[in-house]
């Protein structure tokens, strides 16, 4: 299920931000406990339980003292921020250098662009 | 339990297994012992256990010593390889010994993993097969249920169902009861994300001894055109390197902040992690 070649708390993170982006994990809605999490992904509960620390020092996950962890009502905007932030250097700019490299004139995925947009 | 050893040597004859052992494990965590063959693993365990008297150096298990010390070793169990109940009866009996020996035995607990793993109580343990008997030598460690468990390649003959069976019986019930679990494996990447801390060790030494994420983020692939693979890792610590063409993939031990991240992306270079397994290799010399 996981790449295990990369620290498994990140990839956990990841995904639950993955889940919050797409609204499967809506705002103050809880999420599975850190014993949830180490069962499902067969991984030590204080590797799931860093993922949500993560979580929460980011400010994506909140925690209720004697309840668990719940997604911060205002996780989804930020991390749609922070991914439109990123979005030209991590999406944009490689697609450029690959086209360049191919040599796929800029003009073809500018038209493909538009013709994406106007559907 | 926690574990504190200090200076441990342990000779047999003229060999000496273990060379100087220094060693603090915490209350309720899941270790996993990493050695390779002969690195002294099996003799740590056993001293550990009070199986063996140490030759030197300091023991403590909860702050008492271990050896010939009732109180302390039933509350230790140590389940070794798949030979270690052959010689007894049946299931039913290996389990009445456990159940004698264990302060902390489950008997329920006990019924239910033998269902899981497909064993009964009349079974005769001489002909039952290697993974069978490892599957027994689980079902004692777990049921045991004490607060010190240490599995020293407990898996072998077990195939892949039932190792996957273990693994999650043995996480869910340390979940549920936390105690303190020393696992040695050769199937490394397999069983490290069950680890909390790693404790390789080589030649009877303590080589690493480090939270298994921590470990894991330490190592770093740096892979690109061979001369700016050299400029960037000069001066850091390379556990080994691979060519192909002009391509060059050096193993990087030793965290890498984000200037020196963003210096290697700048310099076309692909970072990437390694698994703890290729970590436990070079750490522990390469193939001899």
């Amino acid at each position: 299920m996981f790449d295990d070649r990369s620290p498994i708390y990140r990839q956990i993170a990841d995904r639950i931000k993955a889940d919050v982006l797409s609204e499967t994990l809506k705002g103050d809605e809880q999420v599975m406990s850190t014993n949830q999490y180490a069962a499902f992904y067969r991984i030590n509960p204080a590797t799931a339980a860093k993922a949500f620390q993560q979580l929460v020092d980011e400010g994506v996950l909140y925690k209720k003292r004697g309840i668990g962890m719940f997604v911060s009502p205002d996780a989804r905007e930020s991390l749609r921020a922070a991914r439109r932030e990123s979005f030209f250097a991590e999406v944009v700019d490689p697609m450029v250098a690959e086209a360049k490299a191919i040599g796929i004139p800029l003009g073809e995925v500018v038209g493909r662009i538009n013709e994406l947009g106007s559907r | 339990m926690r574990v504190e050893v200090r200076d441990l040597v342990l000779r047999y004859g003229e060999t000496t297994a273990l060379d100087g052992i220094t060693l603090s494990l915490g209350e309720h965590k899941i270790y996993g012992l990493l050695g390779r063959n002969g690195s002294g693993k099996t003799s740590l365990l056993s001293v550990l256990a009070g199986f063996r008297r140490e030759s030197e150096g300091v023991v403590r298990v909860d702050g008492a010593p271990v050896f010939e010390h009732a109180p302390v070793t039933s509350r230790i169990s140590l389940i070794r390889d798949a030979g270690e109940t052959t010689d007894i009866g049946t299931v039913e009996d290996a389990l009445f010994f456990a159940e004698w020996l264990r302060r902390d035995w489950d008997g329920e607990f006990a019924d239910q993993l033998l269902e899981r793993f497909a064993l009964t109580r009349k079974m005769t343990v001489k002909t039952m097969s290697k993974g069978q008997r490892s599957a027994l030598g689980v079902i004692i460690g777990l049921a045991g249920r004490a607060p010190l468990t240490m599995f020293d390649e407990s898996y072998l003959g077990m195939d892949a169902p039932s190792r996957q069976a273990f693994y999650d019986v043995l996480l869910a019930d340390y979940m549920a009861r936390p105690r303190t679990i020393i696992m040695s494996s050769h199937l490394i990447e397999e069983v490290s994300p069950l680890f909390e801390q790693v404790v390789i060790i080589d030649a009877g030494r303590v080589v690493v001894h480090e939270e298994a994420q921590a470990l894991l983020s330490r190592g770093t692939a740096v892979t690109g055109a061979a001369a700016p693979v050299d400029a960037f890792t000069a001066g850091l610590t390379v556990l080994g390197s691979r060519q192909l063409g002009a391509t060059k993939s050096a193993m990087v031990y030793g965290v890498l902040d984000d200037a020196r991240r963003r210096e290697a992306a700048a310099a076309g270079l692909e970072l990437g992690p390694i698994a703890m397994q290729d970590l436990f290799v070079h750490l522990t010399g390469g193939p001899r």
